[in-house]
């Protein structure tokens, strides 16, 4: 080691001992960002400064919370909503942060797909990106839970449920993720640990991954061009910086990011103010009652996709039972998203919109994706539930076909 | 341990067998803390008399048991005979578990049946599923009958024959 012989009471003295200029060039001002993207790109740094709104947010919040049946409901509807001085928009900041990311995850996601952003090098940014989406849904549930309204409870005992495997009857694995025979203290209690510890730690260590997964290989492009990083370095170091394809991440790209993350935070603190009702759902302001089922129970926007999958099979099909299909399935969306890299046989990076088989799939899958979303959200009786049946159908076509499109795509260009 | 096995060998193997004996229980540790407690195991039994609770045949009464509902319905006589009935005296009553086998809503009667407003399953009097996801009838509850008065949380002779004829049927 050198030996450091300045004060560390130092300006310079700190900065030998620290290295803080060697890291700001690795991770700001010699981190590479292609010239060639557009807003799509932005997403990263909006999903980090709204989990940012959401811890902030959430500490307030837990200052006056109480993880109690008896003390949670009024804890939140009373204490924080009328007594605390901003309690409210601190309830809603955090209630319409937690529905705003989702839509940010999904434009994040759809872009990545879009773009082929998840092979031949960038398999484990996709991976840990779809860890950090699996990591935000329970946090999501979790967090549902804590109002303790109507709603909180009957999602609660619709999800737990799902590890009965149908079973109700079954002493194990339910009563154990519960603590108890139903949705109760110990299940509040437990879920609120999850909640503001155990999940946020599991987030902020796959937020590390996921940044260290993309630093090496570096984000993707519009046209998809395999860019010689260092020589584009180099040209811009030099200069050269019209001709150089790179822009360095800090001051260049994340001035850009931020008229983006300015342009988004007008957006969401005009919900946080003028329109937080969509993510207070009115039925949650009943407490919660064990023994009544609300007339209808649908999750948040962002799950009703796959809720619809759960309840699309609504028939029995070559004797298998509509129920165990409808969990089949569920559990094949929440999964099937993660191997993406290894479900596309195209062995070329290049945009959708390059690949006119995927392409025409994207468009399918999106359109898809919104109609069971839909029809997630209503009454699954008549005409209601045949449409879930077909959009769920055609949700595992389309993965079913998924390798076969890509490779066909593949073949036409004459890359297989 | 083979002759090649040197010092820094033994002291990782070592320690691996620590690591794993500790790391086996502080997780039995961990699986026993979340477990449901004794004092909730313990107020899992109700008791219902049959002949106090006003039931009208053709309504089924709803009762909390272990934080679920319980569905009591005294049949009408228009209303099918089941093996799976209760039968006291002349009086036969279906008794179930009120929670949808599906994902676990709370059904709720109408007319002639138990309709569940989460997915839309069906369930007749007898408590059998007639549409939607529902893979089962509605579960029958451990009990044991003592004259009119039903006791929760035991498995008794009329529970277990119900449960049979359930599955048979």
């Amino acid at each position: 080691m050198a030996e450091i012989t300045e004060s560390f009471f130092s300006a310079d003295g700190l900065e030998k001992r620290l290295n803080g200029k060697k890291f700001w060039k690795v991770m700001m001002t010699e981190y590479w960002i292609p010239k060639d993207i557009n807003f799509l790109w932005a997403m990263g740094v909006v999903l980090a400064t709204t989990f940012a709104l959401l811890i902030i947010s959430g500490i307030f919040l837990l200052m006056y919370y109480k993880p109690d049946t008896a003390l949670a409901f009024d804890s939140v509807n009373y204490t924080i909503m009328q007594e605390v001085a901003y309690g409210w928009l601190f309830r809603h900041m955090h209630g319409v942060a937690a529905s705003v990311v989702f839509l940010i995850i999904y434009i994040h996601m759809f872009t990545g797909i879009y773009y082929g952003s998840y092979k031949k090098g960038r398999e484990m940014i996709w991976i840990s990106g779809m860890l950090l989406f699996v990591a935000f849904s329970a946090e999501g549930f979790s967090g549902y839970m804590l109002p303790w309204g109507q709603m909180s409870y009957w999602a609660a005992a619709v999800i737990t449920n799902l590890f009965a495997g149908g079973s109700l009857e079954a002493y194990g694995l339910v009563e154990w993720i519960r603590g108890g025979f139903a949705v109760g203290d110990a299940t509040l209690t437990r879920f609120f640990m999850l909640h503001v510890f155990l999940l946020p730690l599991i987030i902020i260590k796959l937020i590390v991954i996921h940044f260290y997964t993309l630093r090496i290989p570096h984000i993707n492009n519009q046209s998809s061009e395999d860019i010689d990083y260092d020589a584009e370095a180099e040209k811009y170091l030099a200069g050269n910086k019209k001709e150089s394809k790179v822009v360095p991440f800090w001051p260049v790209f994340l001035s850009k990011d931020f008229a983006v993350l300015g342009l988004f935070l007008l957006f969401y603190f005009y919900l946080v103010f003028f329109n937080y009702n969509f993510a207070m759902d009115p039925v949650n302001f009943d407490p919660a009652n064990p023994m009544k089922t609300p007339a209808h129970i649908y999750p948040e926007w962002y799950f009703l996709w796959s809720y619809e999958t759960l309840r699309g099979p609504f028939f029995d099909i070559l004797g298998m039972r509509a129920g165990d299909i409808g969990l089949i399935i569920f559990a094949l969306a929440q999964g099937i998203f993660l191997i993406f890299p290894f479900l596309d046989r195209d062995p070329d990076i290049l945009p959708a919109h390059k690949r006119p088989k995927f392409f025409i799939w994207f468009w399918v899958l999106i359109i898809d994706l919104v109609v069971l979303s839909i029809y997630g959200k209503l009454p699954p009786t008549g005409a209601n539930a045949w449409v879930g049946f077909y959009a769920t159908t055609v949700f595992l076509l389309l993965w079913i076909s998924l390798p076969f499109i890509t490779k066909s795509d593949a073949k036409a260009r004459g890359a297989l | 341990m083979s002759n090649q096995t040197n010092r820094r060998d033994f002291l990782g193997m070592s320690f691996a067998a620590i690591a794993a004996v500790g790391g086996i229980a502080s997780l039995v540790g961990m699986k026993r803390a979340w477990d449901p407690l004794p004092s909730v195991l313990a107020a899992g039994f109700t008791t219902i008399d049959l002949s106090k609770i006003n039931l009208v045949p053709g309504t089924p009464q709803t009762f909390a048991w272990r934080g679920k509902p319980i569905f009591i319905l005294e049949k009408t006589s228009d209303m099918a005979k089941f093996d799976g009935d209760l039968v006291i005296a002349d009086k036969r009553y279906t008794v179930a578990v009120g929670l949808c086998t599906h994902l676990g809503c709370i059904p709720a009667w109408n007319k002639d049946k138990w309709k569940c407003a989460c997915h839309g399953g069906a369930f007749n009097a007898n408590g059998q599923q007639v549409f939607g996801p529902p893979p089962k009838p509605l579960v029958i509850p451990p009990f044991t009958v003592n004259g009119t008065i039903l006791t929760f949380g035991y498995e008794g002779t009329e529970s277990k024959a119900m449960i049979k004829a359930r599955v048979q049927g």
